[in-house]
Formats: C-alpha cells, sequence, structure tokens
C-alpha cells in the first residue's frame, strides 16, 4: 500500500478523492442542490448496492475463469455455457426437492463434474496448443447453447427464493430526512444481501486457500511457470483438474445465484461470458483479487450507467475496458 | 530480407516456388475451370441457389477472408470482423436510404457507401489499436468483448441504431436500368468483390507489407529488432481487413434489404470464425470454401434434420459439433485435409498441421 502512494501519488490522491466522495454520497445527507442535479439519494444507493451484488456475482462466475486461465492458460469461453448449466440444474433441483441451500451442492457438483469430463476429455489432449484449446472452447459452447435449448427449453426460469429470504432489510443508511426531522432508512432485499455476504465470504476465503495454505502454493507456482512446478515432482495434471473442477463448480453454482436474482435464459451464457472477459482484462487475467476488484467495477459501472446513462450504460462497462487496456493493458492488479 | 525468406510458411513457399514469368502460368488449371464455371453459373442453377447460396456465400466468405488475413498471416484471430462489417451495414442503412424514416438520413447510395467504408474501417481501426495491445489468445478475449459490446448497444439504442427492431427495407442501389438486387447482378456484383477481395489478400501476401506481417507472426521479437514497428504493421493489417469485412458488410444489408441486432450478435462473430477455422486459415480462398459449406449446411440443415428424424431446429448443434470434428482433427480446416490427401504419400513436410497460426 505504502509502495503504492510512492510510486504512483498522482493515482494514489486519484483513488482517495474517489473514495471520500464515495463515502461522502453515501453517508451524507444530501443537499437539495443535489438532489435536484442527480436525482434522489434513495435511487443512487439503491443502484450503488445493486451494483456491489451484481459484482458479487459477476465475481462468482470470473473466479473460476481467471483461476482457470491463470493456472492453464485456457481462455474457456464456454464458461458461461457452465453458468447456464448450473443455473437451469439449480432451477430443478427447487423444483423437485424444494431446497434452495441444497440447489448450490447439486449446481456446484453438476458443474465441477462437467469440468472434469472436459478437462480429462478435451483439454489434457491438447495442452500447450492455446489457440486450438480456445477454438474447442468455442465449438463446445455452441453445442452446449444448443443442447440446452433442447433440453431445457427457450423459456425464462426463475428459482424462488426460499421465504426465510423473502422481504426488505433496513440498513443503517438515511435516504432523505423528512419535514419532520425523521430520518427515512434504506430498505434493500434480504436476499441480495445474503448474496453478497456469501460471494464476499467466498472470495476472502478463496484468497485464503490460495495464500495461506499448501494446495494454494502449488496453484500459484502453477501459474507462475507450471513447467518447473511439474519438475518438481508434484501431480500436475491432477491439479489441473481439480482447478478446472473448482472453477466450474464455482461458475455452475454462479448460475444459482444469478436464477434467484435474475432470471436464466438461453442467452445469459453470452451475457456472462461477456462479463467474465471484461472483469478478468479489467482486474488482470489470472489474478483473484484483480478478479473481485474487475467484478466490482463493472457491475457498478452497469448499475450506475443504467439509472443516469440509460441504452448507454454497455458504452460504460466497454470505456472502462479501454481505459484500462490503453493505461495498463496487463489488468489493473495483475503482476506481470 | 534473408531472415524473412528462412521463416516463410510453407504454403508461401510453394506458392512463390510456383511463380514462373507470366501470371497466367501461376495460376492453376482447376482455378481456370472454378473461375469459368463461376461466370456461366447463371445459366446453370435457378435464381434461388444464386441468391441464397452463391451471393451469401461470397459476403460471409469475404468477412471471413478479412479474418483469415489477420489470423493466418497476422497470428491475430479477430472475432469482430462480423462486427466491423454489421458497423458498415449499419452505416450504409442509417446514410442512405430506409424504411425508417426517423433514422436514415436518405444520401444516395454512392454517398452512403463509402461513408460507410470509411466509418468502418475507423471502427476496425480502433478495435485492432486496441487488440494489438495483447498478444495470441486475449486477442479472441479483447475482440470477442468488443464484439458483445457492441451488440447489447445496438440492440439498446433506440436514438441511432433504432434498437431491437433493427433497420429494415434499405434501399439496394438501381441504375442503369438494372435493379442490383436482382439475382443474376447481385450475383455478379458479389462474385466481383470477392475476387477482387481474394487476389488483394493473396497480393499482399507475398508483397514487402504481407511478408513482414507473416514475420511479425513467426517472431516478433526478431522482427522488431530487424526494425519494423511491430504494433503499425499489426494495426495497418486491421485498417485493410476492415476495408474488406465493411464491403461485404454492406453486400450483406443490400442482400438481406435489413439489418438488425442479430446480424451482429456474438453468435453471427462467431458463426465467422467457425467459417475461416472449418475453412482453413492458411490459404484465402479457405474462408471462401467454409463459408459455402456453411450456406449449404444453413440452407439445407432443416430438411436434412428432419429426414434422419430429428428436429430442423438443431442446426447450430450441427455446426457445433461440425466445428469441433475440423478443429479435433485437421487444424488446417477442409484446405488442409485436402492438402493432406494430395501430398499422402510423400514426405510428411508439408503436410504438418500449423494449427493456423499461433494465435
Amino acid at each position: 500500500m505504502n509502495r503504492f502512494i510512492e510510486r504512483h501519488p498522482v493515482w494514489a490522491l486519484v483513488i482517495l478523492v474517489i473514495i471520500v466522495v464515495a463515502l461522502w454520497l453515501i453517508f451524507a445527507t444530501w443537499p437539495e442542490g443535489l438532489e435536484d442535479a442527480i436525482g434522489r439519494k434513495k435511487v443512487f444507493l439503491n443502484a450503488l448496492f445493486n451494483g456491489i451484488t451484481l459484482g458479487g456475482l459477476y465475481f462468482l462466475v470470473a473466479s473460476g475463469f481467471t483461476l482457470i486461465f491463470g493456472l492453464m492458460r485456457n481462455v474457456n469461453l464456454a464458461h458461461g455455457s457452465i453458468y447456464l448449466f448450473g443455473g437451469y440444474v439449480g432451477y430443478h433441483t427447487v423444483e423437485w426437492t424444494g431446497s434452495w441451500l441444497f440447489s448450490f451442492v447439486v449446481a456446484f457438483v453438476a458443474a465441477a463434474v462437467l469440468g472434469i469430463i472436459l478437462q480429462v476429455v478435451v483439454f489434457r489432449r491438447m495442452e500447450g496448443q492455446d489457440l486450438r484449446q480456445t477454438l474447442v472452447t468455442i465449438g463446445l459452447s455452441i453445442v452446449f447453447a444448443d443442447l440446452m435449448l433442447w433440453v431445457f427449453g427457450g423459456n425464462y426460469h426463475q428459482i424462488h427464493t426460499p421465504n426465510w429470504l423473502v422481504g426488505p432489510a433496513p440498513l443503517p443508511f438515511v435516504t432523505a430526512v423528512k419535514s419532520s426531522g425523521e430520518a427515512v432508512y434504506l430498505t434493500y432485499p434480504i436476499v441480495r444481501l445474503v448474496i453478497l455476504a456469501a460471494s464476499i465470504v467466498i472470495g476472502v476465503a478463496m484468497w485464503l486457500v490460495l495464500n495461506r495454505t499448501r494446495i494454494g502454493m502449488i496453484v500459484r507456482a502453477g501459474v507462475d511457470d507450471r513447467d518447473m512446478l511439474s519438475a518438481m515432482g508434484v501431480p500436475i495434471q491432477l491439479v489441473f483438474v481439480l482447478v478446472f473442477a473448482f472453477g466450474a463448480g464455482m461458475a455452475g453454482m454462479a448460475g444459482v445465484v444469478g436464477g434467484t436474482f435474475q432470471s436464466i435464459s438461453p442467452g445469459e451464457d453470452t451475457r456472462f461470458l461477456l462479463a467474465s472477459l471484461v472483469v478478468v482484462i479489467v482486474g488482470g487475467m489470472g489474478s483473484i483479487p484483480g478478479a473481485a476488484l474487475g467484478a466490482l467495477l463493472i457491475g457498478l459501472a452497469e448499475q450506475l450507467g443504467s439509472v443516469y446513462v440509460p441504452t448507454y450504460s454497455v458504452v460504460l462497462t466497454f470505456l472502462i475496458m479501454v481505459v484500462v487496456l490503453a493505461l495498463r493493458p496487463q489488468g489493473l492488479l495483475a503482476r506481470r | 530480407m534473408a531472415v524473412i525468406d528462412t521463416h516463410r510458411s510453407p504454403a508461401t513457399t510453394a506458392s512463390v516456388e510456383a511463380a514462373t514469368p507470366g501470371w497466367m502460368q501461376r495460376i492453376h488449371p482447376a482455378a481456370w475451370l472454378v473461375a469459368v464455371i463461376l461466370l456461366i453459373m447463371p445459366l446453370l442453377v435457378n435464381d434461388f441457389i444464386l441468391f441464397q447460396i452463391f451471393s451469401w456465400s461470397f459476403i460471409l466468405g469475404m468477412i471471413s477472408l478479412s479474418l483469415m488475413f489477420l489470423g493466418g498471416y497476422g497470428g491475430m484471430v479477430s472475432v469482430a470482423q462480423m462486427t466491423i462489417a454489421g458497423f458498415a451495414g449499419y452505416m450504409v442503412a442509417i446514410f442512405g436510404v430506409s424504411g425508417i424514416g426517423a433514422v436514415s438520413l436518405g444520401w444516395p447510395w454512392w454517398l452512403a457507401a463509402p461513408m460507410a467504408i470509411v466509418l468502418a474501417t475507423l471502427f476496425g481501426t480502433i478495435t485492432g489499436a486496441l487488440a494489438v495491445r495483447t498478444e495470441g489468445i486475449y486477442t479472441i478475449m479483447i475482440t470477442l468483448a468488443i464484439a458483445a459490446a457492441f451488440f447489447y448497444f445496438v440492440n439498446q439504442n433506440y436514438a441511432i441504431f433504432n434498437g431491437h427492431t433493427g433497420i429494415s427495407s434499405v434501399a439496394t442501389p438501381k441504375f442503369w436500368d438494372v435493379d442490383w438486387r436482382a439475382p443474376v447482378p447481385f450475383y455478379y456484383v458479389t462474385l466481383g468483390f470477392a475476387a477482387l477481395s481474394l487476389w488483394a489478400v493473396s497480393y499482399l501476401a507475398r508483397a514487402p507489407f504481407g511478408l513482414a506481417l507473416q514475420g511479425l507472426r513467426d517472431n516478433p521479437r526478431r522482427m522488431a529488432a530487424l526494425g519494423f514497428n511491430v504494433n503499425a504493421h499489426r494495426v495497418a493489417a486491421y485498417v485493410f481487413a476492415s476495408i474488406i469485412a465493411s464491403v461485404a458488410g454492406i453486400l450483406l444489408v443490400w442482400s438481406n434489404g435489413q439489418i438488425s441486432p442479430g446480424t451482429v450478435s456474438v453468435d453471427a462473430a462467431i458463426d465467422i470464425l467457425v467459417i475461416a477455422v472449418v475453412g482453413g486459415m492458411s490459404r484465402p480462398i479457405g474462408p471462401f470454401i467454409g463459408a459455402l459449406i456453411y450456406v449449404i449446411l444453413r440452407t439445407f440443415a432443416l430438411d436434412f434434420l428432419v429426414a434422419v428424424g430429428l428436429d430442423g431446429n438443431r442446426f447450430r448443434l450441427l455446426v457445433g459439433f461440425g466445428f469441433l470434428v475440423i478443429v479435433f482433427w485437421s487444424p488446417d480446416g477442409v484446405t488442409g485435409l485436402w492438402q493432406r490427401w494430395r501430398n499422402r504419400g510423400q514426405d510428411s513436410r508439408n503436410t504438418a498441421p500449423r494449427g493456423g497460426g499461433h494465435g
């Protein structure tokens, strides 16, 4: 942190100013002039929270993508299909068993098994041929998309939120002050808060596993130099399979999350593939903290954009990518 | 130049060796036969096949050719070529005459088309300038992100692009008392432009620029050490590819008479990659063969699938499986298969698959 400030004093100042302004916007009671200029504070806070929770969802999808890419140099363009597959599996599990939590387990396992099959049957056969692997994942995404359209149909599905998560929760953020002097607090759907908390927990857990355990050490070493790692006697193929299974499982679980607070339908696979691509391009390929930062930025840009510059929100997302590519082509938090 | 010569790909070496004096001898007799057949095609087949199969194949082939030029010679697989073509199509629909009066400016076609080419080339140049900041598989990711972003943008934007419905009833040129959208004239127009772009790509591949580009594909660091500006060459390649793609995009919108976000969807962008890979990324003729296969599949898959007792809507499944089969067993596409079949029994030097450049 200190090193960053020493090396980039201007950027550090810009970031500090942005943080202070954001905190002021969140906690202060907005003066009249500001409300007139950019609308009510409630709208802003809602968009902000929607952006953060959407960022949480993007992080769940993109973290698996970036992990697989970092370790195996495999741009898995079928990642969106795995997300959608997990969503469908979760939806049908909820329909059959009625248990929302159980559907996460089933979706994770189903997607992980799919990932293992892909890794063992397809990618192991063409190791080191980056372009060919990528082309294969494109072919697979076409096939999967059509198979899922065939099996699950073209309708929208929404996963039922369990009763204990339905309803709003009051948050300690003042949105407005009534004329009587009474403060109005923001209310926000519990389910989204739970999902946000879960993605933060998962993100922190991933960071801990990667940085504090032996298996994490092996994975990090593989990201840096997988040839040397395998020369040291680590069963690299097993590590590949495990990481692929985990990354795919995360995408599958994210499918359930996405199906709960949005919906799942054909075409969502492309949407989330795009989101993952932009997130890892912005955050830095192969970096978990980068995925978190990128997901937060993209989620915020999408939600704030859709409130304040409707119809141009995609352009906003895209602009972030362009600016990052122009200033720091390797991504914000990439080491290389 | 000696360094470049030793690093030339097998395909170019073969074509240069065949370069005996006289440009006519350079062309294979089979190519002459194909050219003659293509020229008298309107006498042989009906209007449906002319318009729906051949004109469409030529257009898709041109877009894929622009990808093949970038991917095969430059080692940059850009998935955004369909987006550039679609951008040109949108521009011609916006500047020219269409049924959506609120969007179109109503310029005559001879003004709208060059404008569209210029703007789309500019768009392609910016895309390229962004994409060359990264290498290899990253290029696919970034161009795919650009393609998807453009699709979602035109889908949402009603002020310029008329949103989800798109722009319909786009006027096609009519002059010299010819309706150029009628099957036979349109066939010759697309054939002419396809042949022109095929010639341009083959010519450029052997010109100093093309050789430098292939050198950059094989070893960018050495080329940089030799004094070549790596990024400038790559961006220039994008400019050239964008011109081909934008001409094809204009032909596409004239042939369909309309353009909508579906034209520039991610699926469509990936189809162009599929066509180029299936046809073969190492020769300029490959994309046209791939396009012909794709269009024939697309047109007759319904009947075929129903005939074997499957749902006719499973066309994309067929395309996906076909693509997977090609990627698995013949990285050089159909032209690679042909090459291998011809060279069977000979030493394997020329048959070794190159995998369509190293990405």
